[in-house]
This record gives C-alpha cells, structure tokens and sequence, in this order.
C-alpha cells in the first residue's frame, strides 16, 4: 500500500504477447489521458518484455507522456510471477495514483497478485471510469478527485461505483471493448524510461509446456455495422437471412448465445458477457430477446435497431427502432431496400 | 500418495433469478429474495478435488466464509464426498472485499495441511474472479488460472491446461499450487444418497444454537447454552458435528479484516434500469421500413 498521493501518475499496463499489444490496454490510453488531464498528471504506459522497444514509440502516440520499459529474457513471454513482481516494485519506486489493467486473461490474473502484494484496493471488470468527490458517510470527511471505478456485478443486473479514498494506487481492470480505440498521433512527443530489471529463474514457478492460439474467424470489434441473430431465427438454413443483410450492408454477422449453442454460427461470433463486446454505428438485432448478458455486449452501440414479434422483448428497451413484426418478412424487406438504395 | 485438497466455496443469491422485485428502490438487491445456491464454479473445483481423492487418495477440506445459512452448501459438500467441512463465520468479517476476504480465507488455509488449494474461477455475485489469485499470493504459492482440465499429477508436480481465451496453455507447476476451475472443467457429480442419509443432520454450532432457541423460546441464556452443549456432545459421537472457526480461532489480525480491512468501498450502487432512449417505432412494411433505411442513410450511419 502506498499513501495517497496526489501528483502520482496514471499508470496503464500495456499487455503485450509475441511483440504485438492487446487491444484492451489500448484502449484504456483515450481514457486514461483523459483521466491524466483532468487531475494535472502525467500518463504513463508500462510495458514488460524483451526486446519491445518499439512498442514504447506506439504507446506514445496513442497518448502516454512516458513509457516504463522493463526489458529482461525471462519477461519474453507471461508469467504471473515474475510480471506482479516486476510491477510491484515499479509501483513502490514511482508510486503512481492510478493504475489500470486490461480486464484480458492475463490482466485478471495478473492484477490480483499485484493488489494483494500490495494490500491495495483493486475493482474488477469496469465499464467505465471518471474523476469526482465522495463524502464519507461517518465523519462528513470530503475526498476530493478520487477514481470513480464503475463496474457491472451481480451477474450484470446491477452498476456500481466503487472508490478506493484511503489507501493508493487506485487499481482497476477495465473489461475490453467498451472504450474507444485512440487514433495514433506520430507528432506525440514523450519519454522511454528504461527501468533495471532483477529476476532469477525461481521468479518462474511455471513451465509452460504448449500454448495453442487462434485467430479469432471474424473481428467484429472493427465492424461499423453489425446485424446480430438470435433463437428467433429458428435454423441454421434461415440465419442465412442475418448472413444476407450483413453481406449487402457491408457489415458482419454476430450472434446470441443461444444462436451459437443451436449451432447457427460459430461462437468467434457471440456477442456479449461472454462474447465480444462492441460498439458499432449500427447494431441490429434480429430476433433476439435482449438478455441482460447479451446487452452487456452491444447496448453501447450508436444506433440500434431490433427486430422482434413480441412487444415486450426486452431488447426494445434500448433500441432507437423497433419493429414489432415477423423477421421473416421485415429482414427481407430491408435487403431490398438497401439493395435499391444502393 | 495421496493429496490434500483445501476447496474454497461460497454460498450466493441466483444471480440469473433476478427480476424487478428482487431489487430495492435505492438500487441495491434483496439478498432474501433469492434463493442461495452453491456458486456453479465453486461445484467444479470441489469434483476436480473428488477425482484427485478417487484417484490418489487423500483429503478433501471444504471452507466457507459467511453467515449460518452457507452451513447448506458445506452439507452439500458432504454429500458429494468430502472428508471435512468448515464453516467460518463471524459479525466482524461483513463488509470486507476481496483483499480482506483472501486474507481471511488466508488465514484458515494455514491452520491446515495442503498441496492443492483449489477455487471457483469466479462467484457470480461479486463477479471479480480477484480472491483465488489473491489467496495464492497471501499463501505464497503459485497460481494457476481458468483451469479447465487436470492433466497429470505426478509425485511434487502438477500439469494442468488453462484457458488463455484464444487458446489454450499447458503449464506445469510444482506443488503446493492453487488454481482457479472454469465451468467447463467437468460435469459435477450428484449427491450420493448413503451420504446423504448419514450427513443430512450434521449441523454447525450455531445453527444447533439458533434451533435450540427457537424450540424453546422462554429459555434463559444459561440453559440454552447447556441444551446445546449436550448435543453439540451427541453430535460429536455420530461424526456430526460441523466445524466452525470465527476470527480468533484463525488468530487473523482484525485490522486487515472487514470493513477496516477493505480498501475498496462502494460510492452507490444502481439497477440497470435501461435507460429510456429516443426511439421510434416503425411499421413491419415495405414503406417504413424503407424510410428508416434511408434515415439511416441520410445520418451516414449506412454508407
Ligand atoms: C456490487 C458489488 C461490487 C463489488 N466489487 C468489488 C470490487 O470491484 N473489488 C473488490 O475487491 N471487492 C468487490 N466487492 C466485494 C466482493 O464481492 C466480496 O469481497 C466477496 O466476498 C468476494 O468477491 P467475489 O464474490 O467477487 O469472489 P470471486 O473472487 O469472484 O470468487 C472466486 C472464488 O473465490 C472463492 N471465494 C470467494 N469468496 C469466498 C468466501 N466468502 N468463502 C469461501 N470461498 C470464497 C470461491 O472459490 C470463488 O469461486 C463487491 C461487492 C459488491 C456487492
Ligand atoms: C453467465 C451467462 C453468460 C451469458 N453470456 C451471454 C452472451 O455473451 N451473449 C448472449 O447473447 N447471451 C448470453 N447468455 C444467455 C442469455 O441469458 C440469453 O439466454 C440469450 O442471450 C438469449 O438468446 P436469444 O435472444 O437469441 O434467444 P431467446 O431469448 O430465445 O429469444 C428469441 C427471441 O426471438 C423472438 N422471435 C421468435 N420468432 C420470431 C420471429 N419469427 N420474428 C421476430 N422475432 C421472433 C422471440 O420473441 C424472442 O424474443 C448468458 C447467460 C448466462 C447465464
């Protein structure tokens, strides 16, 4: 734990494998400079690896004002030891104010570790973070500028917002997709801080024998439209119609969970808590009811359009257009139409 | 050989129950008008436990932490096949958050022998996923997340694959170790029913306390305590007792738990009201629907 600390940084850790950054921290750096801003600090991106310097480059133009490289061999691929560890006393040297995490695999691995070493306070899975005030209850004591750390709970029915006043760095990990992708600005100017970095090999508990990854079939993060199927469809033969709109309006096809456990489509397509969340211009639901858990992943959508033959469909709560009507006949008069127009 | 496994379980409100009712006016949660189930993730870490012990031998210790009632899910437990259950309650832990409930947990881990201490991935409450690598670190062992299969155990090492959400790892660990279980490790087995028939009146202390004021409402606190030290007695003999542990028989250091433990405090709480957008309804025909599409167009939200 370290004392609050009000010219401290706002610290991002840059999740990174093989070379290439998670999308997730980056993210966090359009919000995190806002944050930076608002309380006169400095943002700074941390990166663990070896051999990633130019990384540091990149995270500058996405908005850090300085970068901590910490380069050594046995920081070459992840390990939940050695990074918290590494981490830790970065924190304990530059004692930053902030310190965010990409909610990813790693980042929920990682963050934990590092809070409890640091029996700092650590929010799990925000959706959202600002700047304000928070009176305590007891003692009308006013904490001034503290992170508001907002954060879906109770299986999503719930948002709170949790504060950390008292003991620092505030931490939180912030689930991916809900935050803007930063433009890269190649003017940005900033400073790499090379940090010394300590570590032996019993600092890796773990022997990590095989690792599999995939490429994920669709990006529907980088989609501007997204027409979405659900169970209302009925078939895998008549998803086709969501197949169909998508192709002639140019964006890609997603899904519900229960569309990809009928086997519709493949689960790379799931939209949702346990999906992908996005945030396209156009969303259009088809045939889905609206499940807490798939709005989780696309009520940030700009415009939504759903379409569904029971008024009462949850989905209508946050849609800009609602047809109540048969898919199968609204869905093919939106092909001609669009056919026509274009 | 066998291995000593210590399971972390925790009792919590059906999360995917909630409807309207269930939510007060200031957006917090009627706890008591869920029914409380074992949490789904706690189930697979407690049958990667029973097929270590079906297979190695061994002992199996579940923990909860939390109020009488969770005494449900530590009979559960038995049901299922393990050796020990304990329960840990105590006024003084409420309100704490992750970091003072792993330190609490922390602290009856080590009361006991263990190779592997095994949690649910997450609690679909608090949704954090945050207390078993918490835990690992106050132990100080390591920690193997989103396992969702066991793949060998062998001698001081174990060998486990976890999900790294593109993919998969296999990675190999010396023991002790404590890893977090996904739902899609296994398919939890039922309750046995001779198990069920011999443990379905083991009781807690103070769930014999809480019965035995009920059943006799006009006794004085001295003879309560007699009435339920002699069945704390019967109960013993039969293998029946439950254990419980409050905060002084763990000796936790009361400053880190609790609310004085909890570094994170919640500023307020919402229900996910949906916010009402602007919306219009369009008609399911040829012309409106050929309208919107044009809006849309015209908005450039359609190129
Ligand atoms: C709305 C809300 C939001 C919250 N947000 C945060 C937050 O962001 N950060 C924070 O630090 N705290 C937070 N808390 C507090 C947190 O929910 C509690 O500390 C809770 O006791 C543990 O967290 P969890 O439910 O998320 O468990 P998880 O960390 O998700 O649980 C993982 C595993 O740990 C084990 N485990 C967890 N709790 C127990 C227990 N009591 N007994 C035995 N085993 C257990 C189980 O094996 C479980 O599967 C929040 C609470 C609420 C009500
Ligand atoms: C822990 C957890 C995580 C989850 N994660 C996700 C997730 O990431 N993503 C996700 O999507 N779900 C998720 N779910 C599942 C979620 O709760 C819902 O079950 C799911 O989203 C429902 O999918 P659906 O809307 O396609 O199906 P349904 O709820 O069955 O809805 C089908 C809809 O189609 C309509 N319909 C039927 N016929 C027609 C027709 N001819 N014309 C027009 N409309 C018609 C019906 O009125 C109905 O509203 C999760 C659940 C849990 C418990």
């Amino acid at each position: 734990m370290i004392e609050v600390n009000r010219k401290g940084e706002v610290w991002v850790f840059a999740e990174q494998h093989d070379g290439r950054l998670e999308d997730t921290p980056v993210e966090l750096m359009s919000k995190a400079r806002h944050l930076a801003d608002t309380l006169g600090v400095k943002l700074a991106a941390v990166v663990l690896g070896d051999g990633v310097k130019d990384l540091a480059t990149k995270l500058i133009q996405y908005g850090a004002d300085k970068v901590y490289l910490a380069e050594h061999p046995l920081l070459r691929a992840y390990q939940t030891n050695s990074y918290a560890k590494v981490i830790f006393d970065l924190i304990h040297k530059h004692t930053p104010q902030i310190v965010l995490y990409g909610a990813t695999i790693a980042g929920r691995d990682l963050a934990p570790r590092i809070a409890s070493a640091t029996r700092a306070g650590l929010t799990a899975d925000c959706t959202d973070l600002q700047i304000g005030d928070h009176t305590t209850a007891r003692d009308k004591k006013v904490h001034k500028n503290l992170l508001f750390q907002i954060r879906p709970a109770f299986g999503g029915n719930i948002i709170a917002t949790i504060i950390n006043p008292d003991r620092w760095p505030q931490m939180a990990t912030v689930r991916e997709g809900v935050m803007p992708m930063p433009e890269p600005d190649g003017k940005r100017k900033g400073r790499i801080v090379e940090e010394e970095v300590t570590l032996a090999q019993h600092d890796l508990p773990l022997e990590i024998l095989e690792e599999h990854k995939r490429e994920k079939k669709v990006d529907l993060k980088a989609a501007r439209i997204i027409v979405a199927g659900g169970a209302g469809l009925g078939s895998k033969d008549n998803f086709k119609l969501v197949w169909d709109l998508a192709n002639c309006l140019g964006g890609a096809p997603a899904a519900t969970r229960a569309a990809v456990d009928l086997s519709f489509i493949d689960h790379d397509h799931q939209v949702g808590q346990t999906g992908t969340t996005v945030r396209p211009s156009l969303y259009i639901a088809v045939g889905i009811s609206g499940a807490i858990q798939h709005q989780a992943g696309m009520s940030q959508s700009q415009k939504i359009v759903a379409i569904n033959n029971d008024p009462d469909a949850p989905i209508f709560g946050v849609a800009h257009y609602k047809i109540i009507g048969d898919l199968n006949e609204v869905v093919p008069m939106m092909i001609k139409s669009v056919r026509e127009k274009s | 050989m066998g291995y000593n496994c210590v399971v972390l379980i925790k009792q919590v409100p059906d999360t995917k129950r909630i409807t309207g009712d269930v939510m007060n006016d200031d957006g917090t949660v009627k706890r008591s008008a869920l029914p409380a189930i074992f949490n789904p993730e706690d189930l697979n870490a407690l049958e990667m436990a029973l097929q270590i012990k079906d297979k190695f031998g061994g002992h199996i210790t579940v923990i909860t932490m939390g109020l009488p009632a969770a005494s449900d899910i530590l009979r559960d437990s038995l049901f299922r096949g393990v050796d020990e259950a304990i329960l840990l309650t105590d006024r003084r832990c409420a309100a704490s958050d992750t970091l003072a409930t792993s330190y609490i947990l922390s602290c009856a881990v080590k009361k006991l022998d263990y190779d592997i201490v095994l949690c649910g991935r997450q609690a679909i409450d608090g949704d954090t996923a945050q207390v078993g690598p918490q835990l690992a670190e106050k132990l100080g062992i390591t920690q193997i997340t989103y396992v969702e299969e066991l793949t060998e155990l062998n001698g001081k090492t174990i060998t486990a694959r976890r999900n790294i959400g593109n993919g998969f790892q296999q990675v190999k660990a010396p023991l002790p170790v404590l890893l977090t279980v996904t739902g899609d490790a296994n398919e939890p087995r039922v309750a046995a029913a001779k198990k069920m028939m011999k443990y379905k009146n083991a009781l807690t202390p103070i769930e014999i306390q809480q019965k035995i004021t009920a059943e006799n409402p006009d006794a004085v606190q001295s003879e309560i305590k007699e009435l339920a030290e002699h069945k704390y007695g019967k109960l013993v003999e039969k293998g029946l007792l439950i254990k419980q542990w409050d905060l002084d028989a763990i000796e936790a250091d009361l400053s880190w738990c609790g609310m004085s433990g909890s570094p994170t405090k919640v500023h307020r709480i919402q229900s996910v009201v949906l916010a009402a957008k602007e919306s219009k309804e369009i008609e399911p025909d040829e012309k409106a629907v050929s309208d919107m599409i044009h809006e849309l167009i015209a908005d450039k939200i359609i190129a």
